[in-house]
């Protein structure tokens, strides 16, 4: 059986179905457009604190555009038995959830560039190493994705992913060092940072953009990309222990 | 010939609830097998072990000779599943779903468009075919998701209630769908509590009840035994009570049945002397409406067995899930 042509058309359904309807643009667009007025423009540091406001308005929008959709594309299609139908179809089911989570990753990757894009107008941003900094991208993608479907495993409500998504994303702007740097928390919030994935990806963020960054980038992407794992593992098993009763 | 479908010993398990217990059967490759129970016999549980959607506690299953009871999606490229609710994409057209479930099955695009096509033309749903599925009527919505459990050519159909809360004829034209899918060799697992059409569909049936199968037979084997019997019913008002006893100990030969106080079942090995009956009924103070024979069918033989009544049963699943 030709796996790629269900890979692809589950990938494009969801794109179709979800991603490209204009409610999701918008959320896409608008959510980090305001993130980034916000943090940019009101700052009170002049447009000199955009290069390190920069890598926070990524990492924030990435985080929030990825796990919300999530919630609809696994937890409603569960919710309306149409995840059924995919369950049932001759695919491997590591495939699969890699199907239904792509279209999230690619989400979070587009959102990332909205705040880049707005940047470039106001900030020279020669000084970015490219290559760091969208493999970075790619990373929280992939992780937040992961996050994301963790969550909408775990619950079996669409209301209720969102809201435990939140109980997840709003600590974590606080916590993981994209706008306050993790030294200057309490030292007893300080253990929570470090189990939170933002803040590796946050900290490779600012290092290939302002070369202000804590830990070396291969330990940064290393312990994102275990955090992938992980999370995606934890989210087949639990499909497997809740779905296939 | 080999069995499409052999269980044997398969029991499942939802925390207080003993959903199957120890069901053993076979379903033989291009047969029409029917599985039929009421509400919470365990028909829906059976279909999601089967067909890897739920795990069993025990037993084996072996789906088109493929061992399927450590790996519940090994013979997913061999069967075609049409659940209970129509469970295609709202937001899809007709066409677009069919096209997405045959890409699911690896189908090139061509051949994709053209099976949507032919689907679309045999289950007369063409005209619909560029409206959004969450636009379809029961009935088109039931026809576009027997056609999405077909458009692989799979070798095992499971169909789950196919024809439960819709119209008389989409249920008539669904009926005659799965009769031709039978007719081209597909073997059919088919569960319903519609016992007419199981009786005119099945070739074998099995009745599950409380999650244990009481009776596999053909449906000319299971009909036989009462076919010999003549039945008339007698429906009557102001009858007294106890007119059962009165009944049996005036007619001995007679076997009596009732359903509240209004219906009588009679049944014997000889013919049923009418006159006699519906005159000492009269003279017992009720008023006879109607009495007629009546051709023994399986929903007797079903009665007889599980010992539901089959209106019973019919509301209990219409009030559930819409009627027929």
């Amino acid at each position: 059986m030709k796996l790629w042509i269900a890979f692809w058309n589950i990938l494009v359904k969801d794109m179709r179905t979800y991603y490209l309807k204009p409610p999701n643009i918008s959320w896409g667009l608008i959510f980090p457009l305001a993130w980034t007025g916000m943090f940019f423009i009101k700052s009170g540091s002049g447009l000199e604190s955009i290069m390190a406001l920069l890598p926070g308005v990524v990492a924030i929008s990435i985080l929030f555009g990825t796990t919300s959709m999530l919630a609809v594309t696994v937890t409603f299609e569960k919710k309306n038995r149409s995840f059924e139908r995919l369950l049932l179809a001759p695919i491997p089911f590591e495939l699969l959830m890699l199907a239904k989570t792509s279209g999230a990753i690619l989400f979070g990757v587009a959102n990332a560039f909205v705040p880049v894009i707005m940047a470039a107008f106001l900030a020279d941003l020669s000084p970015v190493s490219w290559s760091i900094f969208i493999s970075t991208v790619f990373m929280i993608a992939v992780a937040s994705t992961f996050l994301g479907l963790f969550i909408a495993v775990a619950v079996s409500e669409v209301f209720e992913a969102q809201t435990f998504s939140n109980f997840f994303r709003f600590p974590m702007i606080f916590l993981c060092g994209l706008f306050f740097p993790i030294e200057k928390l309490p030292i007893f919030l300080k253990p929570f940072s470090y189990v939170l994935p933002l803040t590796y990806g946050a900290d490779a963020l600012h290092g290939a953009v302002h070369g202000g960054h804590a830990m070396p980038f291969v330990l940064d992407l290393s312990l994102l990309g275990a955090f992938c794992v992980v999370l995606f593992a934890v989210s087949l098993w639990n499909i497997k222990r809740k779905w296939i009763l | 010939m080999n069995d499409a479908i052999a269980v044997e010993g398969l029991s499942k398990r939802f925390t207080e609830v003993q959903a199957v217990s120890d069901l053993s059967f076979n379903v033989r490759q291009g047969e029409l097998f029917g599985f039929l129970g009421p509400n919470g016999a365990g028909k829906t549980t059976t279909i999601n072990m089967l067909t890897g959607l739920a795990r069993p506690d025990s037993g084996t299953i072996r789906i088109g000779g493929i061992d399927c009871t450590d790996r519940p999606r090994a013979a997913q490229h061999l069967i075609g599943v049409v659940p209970d609710e129509s469970n295609l994409y709202p937001e899809l057209t007709g066409f677009e779903n069919l096209c997405f479930c045959a890409a699911l099955y690896g189908l090139d695009k061509a051949e994709r468009q053209d099976r949507a096509k032919g689907l679309l033309d045999r289950f007369s749903l063409a005209q619909a075919a560029n409206r959004k599925f969450g636009g379809y009527s029961k009935g088109m919505k039931r026809k576009l998701t027997i056609a999405a459990g077909i458009i692989h050519k799979p070798e095992i159909l499971f169909l789950d209630e196919p024809t439960t809360g819709i119209d008389v004829a989409s249920a008539r034209q669904l009926r005659q769908l799965i009769a031709d899918l039978h007719r081209t060799g597909t073997t059919i697992f088919l569960t319903t509590h519609y016992i007419e059409e199981a009786e005119r569909l099945c070739d074998r049936i099995a009745f599950i009840v409380s999650g244990r199968i009481v009776r596999t037979d053909t449906v000319e084997h299971l009909i036989q035994p009462i076919q010999e019997k003549h039945v008339v019913q007698i429906l009557s008002v102001k009858t007294p009570d106890d007119m059962k006893g009165r009944l049996t100990e005036n007619f001995p030969d007679l076997e009596f049945t009732t359903q509240g106080q209004e219906l009588i079942r009679v049944e014997a090995h000889k013919p049923v002397p009418v006159g006699p009956l519906v005159r000492f009924l009269e003279d017992q103070g009720a008023e006879v409406a109607e009495a007629k024979r009546i051709r023994p069918s399986l929903e007797d033989v079903f009665i007889q067995i599980t010992g539901i009544e089959v209106d019973a049963m019919r509301k209990e699943k219409e009030k559930a899930g819409g009627g027929q």
